[in-house]
């Protein structure tokens, strides 16, 4: 049973690979009747329920729910959340049970976060989406090279993403009048385009007791996302960037300052200077998802919506501009899994839902999530009509497709999950003086770090780190 | 239960003494109360707000209106599986708590009762388990299951609680200051079987130790995250605290505090009508179980 | 069948002890396949290098004793408090810092839980207080453990946020200067926790220990309060002595509770451990080097050191409370007292309790 199986994938990539050429999405060849698609939370699964011009219902039975196909394929989304690390460790041990698994509980697609993206791009359990899957080079020419690079390994594109993440930063209208005397885009960004005018602003801000940041680790990712070497390298070598560096120096002189408001990201706090309850904050730095659902949500907690009154709501008042730097935050990825016997299917998800423009216009109108796809996104940028709400009708589009465009991920490794984490909460204590010197808050990152990953070394550029 | 007297003539000063007695235990057991109650009401209280009032106005003493709009999200939502989740957990506990409680009891008795070679020996093993956290042996565990191609289903969360140490170690210790021999002797000499006094005898004695340890054992294994987030990821397999988990960790567009605090009420709810159901049982029991010679 | 020298039959239960070994199977069959094997397996690996890295299986290769080694030579410097008080900084194992704050946490939730459930236990049973709505507030003690940890820790991060309840109220008292920063705080955070620990686990106890005194035949007490007994001399005389297998059971339970503190930790400092990983308890660890750093080599032998001190800890604790009966001891001891046929008497270890009526005799009986 199992070799009939072997066979008849191999003879379905073969296939497929033939009819590459001729761009033929669908394949002559029998496949699986169920599809298995791994993740970590409900977001793929709403934006394919919506758009995937192939899905056709879904079905309750007996107290479980699953996707069917218009041709009556079934599509299985296993969920297992983030906690204590359970969906790595579930992911892990199912592709490596693929071999044994049968046929309709094999793993056929998997999606992954872009910091630990290099652990699966990098291994063999995902799939080569040209080679293997079938994407062909057109296919992926509209997607943003920046998402690409990440999870091209030696050559190889491995993993694809329906969305862009390029980052922000969202200002408050009503507190730029207040410190720059102009809430206009433009202006505002002149203000802002480099970290040392940044901080000019900062200061500017606290003398009208205004906060330039929430907290400790809103610009961490402006720095680290801008490295010039990876956390890690090849011989599991761990090297502080200068950019880090960098973040270190700023945020303790802004702690020290009192430029930030010593909140830590996700925390209650943080949540509530977004809105108008909080303590007056300047602006956050957010990627796509983050403006339009976290801040917007943040921003009008009585969904009271657009009304002047920035002590009842900021609904309308904030604005976007590009920042000090270009940056992203996160993402998604779609990965094909090794052993799947569903790989016509399994391309065809990933040609629609990531490359195909149509479709990456309906997402982006309809759900305001930034869509991998240049030539989609310059259509919406150039939309005149087209304004998001939320941001008093600013086209973010426009703004987030410049930035996008200049991001620069070659230095992604897989243990970026880790370093980023423990670095910023190593750093935490620094900041707020629970830990007494910078030498110690970085021999604590190295101990919170150790206990991530076994057989780290660290080189020179942890010793001696001075402000 | 006798009845009996209090020494009628109570002094006027002993009087007083008692009064301020009263009253300062009274405020204490009240206070404490107060403090057992507030998380309670508090997750009453959240499960009425909505998400944007939790996230932004943090805690909040009284109720929100969106009672109704979080109900539907949780049970409108076809890919939120409420009532199975429910049903599962209802099944893995209350087997759980069964046979936890039976194969204990079982277990306690062989040791107060037998005298067996290794007796000594083995009842220090199991001791020496107890001590031995449970995560340590989960992952075994989970490869165990993988192997014999059981994820997905409840039958591992419920099987291995036959052998629980912890309430094992109480059952012993209760039969031990409870139980008195002649009662077996007793029940020997008339004829029963071995296994019958176990039934007829020592299990209706050891009510309120069971009582108490199925409450504790059935709670456990409802807020249990740890073990079945490892073995299931079926819809149709999870119990309440895994699809809770799975609501907390939304992708940003779809976080909704106000929900999570809803399963969160809906998981609360029927452990609390059993446990009320089962404190009124105990008490009954106790009265009723007191050994008498 | 056993036979003394003289060729005769033992009379007793040794011919019983069959059932013994027969009612034990159940669990020893569930408990071997499930937790034993399994537990085995993990400590067994603490001899041998054996991790993943990143998608690789390193390992199982053998290693002696360098997992452990490798454990205790972790160490970082940290910076010592004392309720806000900054002490110094030192170089201290990263093992012994992890101890220390599990002790700290278990040791101010403990406390004050064995207390309170003792104090609880004793008061309702007090004949003479007769506190009444025993029933509506052991009810409500217990209802904290039905709240899964998850959403405990949700709550009080909610309750002690620098907007929160607890905060606002300190300020307008003049306690604090500044709003409640709970996570920039050491001792505020493991204060907090055991108090979390506390709220959670009381009740539990408390019924524990109910369920005990519940057992002890009321009349006894009566009798010994219409004999004139205050309730200390009823508490230490009677309920203490009674009371003992089960308080053994709830002190060495809690202690094992005490050294596995995890989740409500693990939740309230959003799995970082809080400041300066001063709520980042044995468990913590443990649980990060098999779930995030995948090493089982170091994570077999964590628990077995974990293992080996709650051993030793539980061990000098039943020892303690269960010293080996001696007659004569016992009989003088008993003659002392005013109700010696109860067991004023040392408990026994369960063995010899087989040979003597362990539970209370009623007075009645005695002709009293």
């Amino acid at each position: 049973m199992k070799k009939s199986m072997l066979a008849l994938s191999v003879i379905t990539v073969a296939s497929l690979l033939s009819l590459a050429g001729c761009g033929n999405s669908t394949s002559s060849a029998p496949e699986g009747k169920v599809i298995n698609i791994e993740c970590w939370n409900n977001e793929f699964q709403q934006r394919f329920e919506a758009f995937y011009p192939d899905f056709d219902k879904t079905v309750t039975e007996g107290g479980t729910s699953y996707d069917l196909l218009k041709d009556g394929t079934r599509v299985n989304f296993l969920i297992t959340a983030n906690d204590n690390n359970g969906y790595q460790t579930k992911l892990d041990a199912d592709l490596k049970a693929q071999g044994d698994a049968a046929a309709d509980d094999k793993v056929d697609m998997f999606l992954i976060e872009a910091d630990y993206a290099t652990k699966y791009t990098a291994s063999s359990y995902s799939l080569d989406v040209k080679a293997d899957v079938g994407l062909s080079d057109s296919d992926v020419s509209n997607m943003y090279q920046y998402t690409k690079d990440i999870c091209t390994v030696d050559g190889k594109l491995k993993a694809v993403s329906w969305q862009a993440t390029p980052g922000l930063y969202a200002y408050r209208r009503d507190l730029a009048k207040e410190v720059l005397g102009s809430d206009d885009p433009v202006t505002v960004q002149a203000a802002l385009s480099d970290w040392d005018k940044f901080n000019a602003v900062a200061a500017q801000a606290k003398a009208k007791g205004v906060f330039m940041l929430s907290g400790y680790d809103d610009a961490y990712r402006v720095y680290s996302n801008n490295m010039a070497k990876p956390w890690v390298d090849s011989n599991k070598v761990v090297h502080l960037d200068d950019q880090i560096k960098s973040w270190i120096k700023a945020t303790k002189d802004y702690t020290d300052k009192k430029y930030n408001d010593g909140t830590s990201l996700w925390d209650a706090q943080w949540q509530k200077n977004q809105g108008p309850k909080g303590d007056k904050v300047f602006g956050y730095f957010y990627s796509t998802w983050g403006i339009n659902f976290t801040l917007a949500g943040n921003a009008d907690p009585d969904k009271l919506g657009n009304v002047s009154d920035v002590t009842k709501s900021l609904y309308g008042d904030y604005a976007v501009c590009q920042g000090p730097a270009s940056w992203y935050w996160g993402g998604s990825w779609l990965c094909g899994a090794k052993g799947s016997d569903n790989i016509g299917k399994v391309k065809d998800i990933m040609q629609k839902m990531t490359c195909n423009q149509e479709i990456a216009d309906k997402i982006t109108r309809k759900t305001q999530d930034y869509t991998n796809n240049i030539p989609a996104m310059n259509a919406i940028a150039a939309d005149k009509t087209y304004g998001s709400d939320f941001l008093g009708g600013q086209n973010h589009i426009a703004l987030f497709k410049e930035s996008a465009a200049k991001i620069d991920m070659k230095n992604a490794c897989a243990y970026d999950q880790g370093c980023n984490e423990q670095m910023q909460g190593a750093m935490k204590d620094f900041f707020n003086g629970t830990t007494a010197t910078l030498a110690d808050a970085i021999a604590a990152f190295k101990t919170k770090l150790n206990a991530k990953y076994t057989g780290l070394t660290y080189d020179s550029s942890f010793d001696n780190v001075t402000l | 239960m006798a009845t009996f007297a209090l020494p009628q003539r109570l002094s006027k000063s002993m009087k007083v003494q008692l009064l301020i007695k009263r009253i300062l235990w009274y405020t204490f057991l009240i206070l404490l109360a107060l403090l057992c109650l507030m998380p309670i009401c508090t997750l009453l209280v959240n499960m009425t707000r909505s998400h944007g009032d939790l996230s932004a106005n943090g805690f909040s003493w009284w109720f929100g209106n969106s009672f109704a709009e979080n109900w539907d999200k949780c049970f409108k939502d076809v890919h939120l599986p409420v009532g199975t989740a429910l049903k599962n957990s209802l099944i893995v506990s209350t087997c759980t708590a069964v046979l936890t409680c039976y194969f204990s009891s079982l277990t306690a008795y062989a040791f107060n009762v037998y005298r067996f070679k290794f007796r000594g020996l083995l009842f220090t093993f199991i001791m020496l388990i107890m001590m031995i956290p449970t995560q340590v042996s989960a992952l075994g565990f989970v490869t165990m299951m993988r192997q014999w191609k059981s994820l997905n289903e409840l039958w591992p969360l419920i099987i291995p609680s036959i052998a629980s140490p912890v309430v094992f170690f109480y059952i012993n210790q209760y039969m031990e200051s409870i139980l008195p021999f002649e009662l077996v002797e007793a029940a020997r000499v008339d004829g029963c079987s071995e296994l019958g006094i176990f039934h007829r005898i020592v299990l209706p004695l050891m009510k309120p130790a069971i009582a108490i340890q199925f409450i504790f054992t059935f709670v456990g294994s409802w807020n249990n995250y740890f073990i079945p987030a490892l073995l299931i990821s079926k819809d149709g397999q999870k119990t309440l605290p895994l699809i809770i988990a799975a609501v907390k960790s939304s992708d940003p567009s779809s976080f909704d505090l106000g929900k999570v605090y809803m399963l969160v009420a809906v998981s609360i709810v029927p452990l609390l009508i059993i446990y009320l159901l089962f404190s009124r049982f105990i008490i009954k029991g106790m009265t009723e179980g007191a050994v008498k010679g | 069948m056993k036979l003394d020298k003289n060729g005769k039959i033992i009379p007793g239960h040794v011919h019983y002890a069959k059932w013994g070994y027969i009612f034990l199977i159940p669990f020893m069959v569930a408990f071997l396949l499930f937790s034993f094997i399994p537990l085995f397996q993990t400590l067994h690996y603490s001899w041998y290098t054996y991790y993943e890295d990143q998608l690789d299986t390193v390992g199982p290769t053998w290693a002696g004793f360098s997992n452990y080694v490798y454990l205790f030579q972790q160490s970082t410097p940290r910076t010592f408090y004392f309720f806000g008080i900054r002490l110094g900084t030192m170089t201290i194992s990263d093992l012994g810092y992890y101890t220390l704050n599990t002790m700290l946490i278990w040791v101010m939730g403990f406390i004050p839980q064995i207390i309170v459930s003792l104090l609880l236990a004793v008061l309702f049973t007090d004949v003479r207080l007769k506190l009444r709505f025993q029933g509506f507030f052991k009810t409500v003690y217990y209802m904290p453990n039905l709240i899964m940890a998850a959403a405990f820790g949700m709550l009080f991060q909610m309750i002690f946020a620098r907007s929160g309840p607890v905060s606002s109220v300190l300020l307008s008292w003049g306690w604090i200067s500044e709003p409640l920063e709970v996570s920039s705080s050491t001792w505020q955070t493991r204060l907090i926790i055991s108090f979390l620990d506390f709220v959670m686990w009381f009740g539990n106890t408390t019924l524990l220990l109910m369920a005990g005194v519940m057992g002890i035949d009321q009349s006894i007490f009566e009798s010994a309060t219409l004999d004139g007994a205050s309730s200390i001399t009823v508490f230490r005389k009677i309920t203490m002595p009674l009371l003992k297998p089960i308080f053994v059971y709830v002190f060495i339970t809690s202690m094992i509770g005490g050294i596995q503190l995890f989740d409500v930790a693990q939740i309230f400092t959003s799995t970082s451990g809080g400041p300066q990983s001063s709520a980042y308890t044995l468990m913590m660890y443990l649980y990060s080097l098999i779930a995030d750093k995948k090493n089982y080599g170091q994570a077999g032998a964590l628990s077995m050191l974990m293992f080996l001190v709650t051993a030793v800890l539980s061990f000098t604790v039943y020892k303690t409370m269960h010293p080996k009966y001696n007659a004569e001891k016992d009989t003088i001891k008993c003659r002392k007292r005013r109700w010696k046929e109860y067991a004023g008497c040392p408990d026994t270890i369960a063995e010899m309790a087989l040979a003597r009526p362990t539970g209370p005799v009623s007075h009645e009986e005695e002709g009293r």
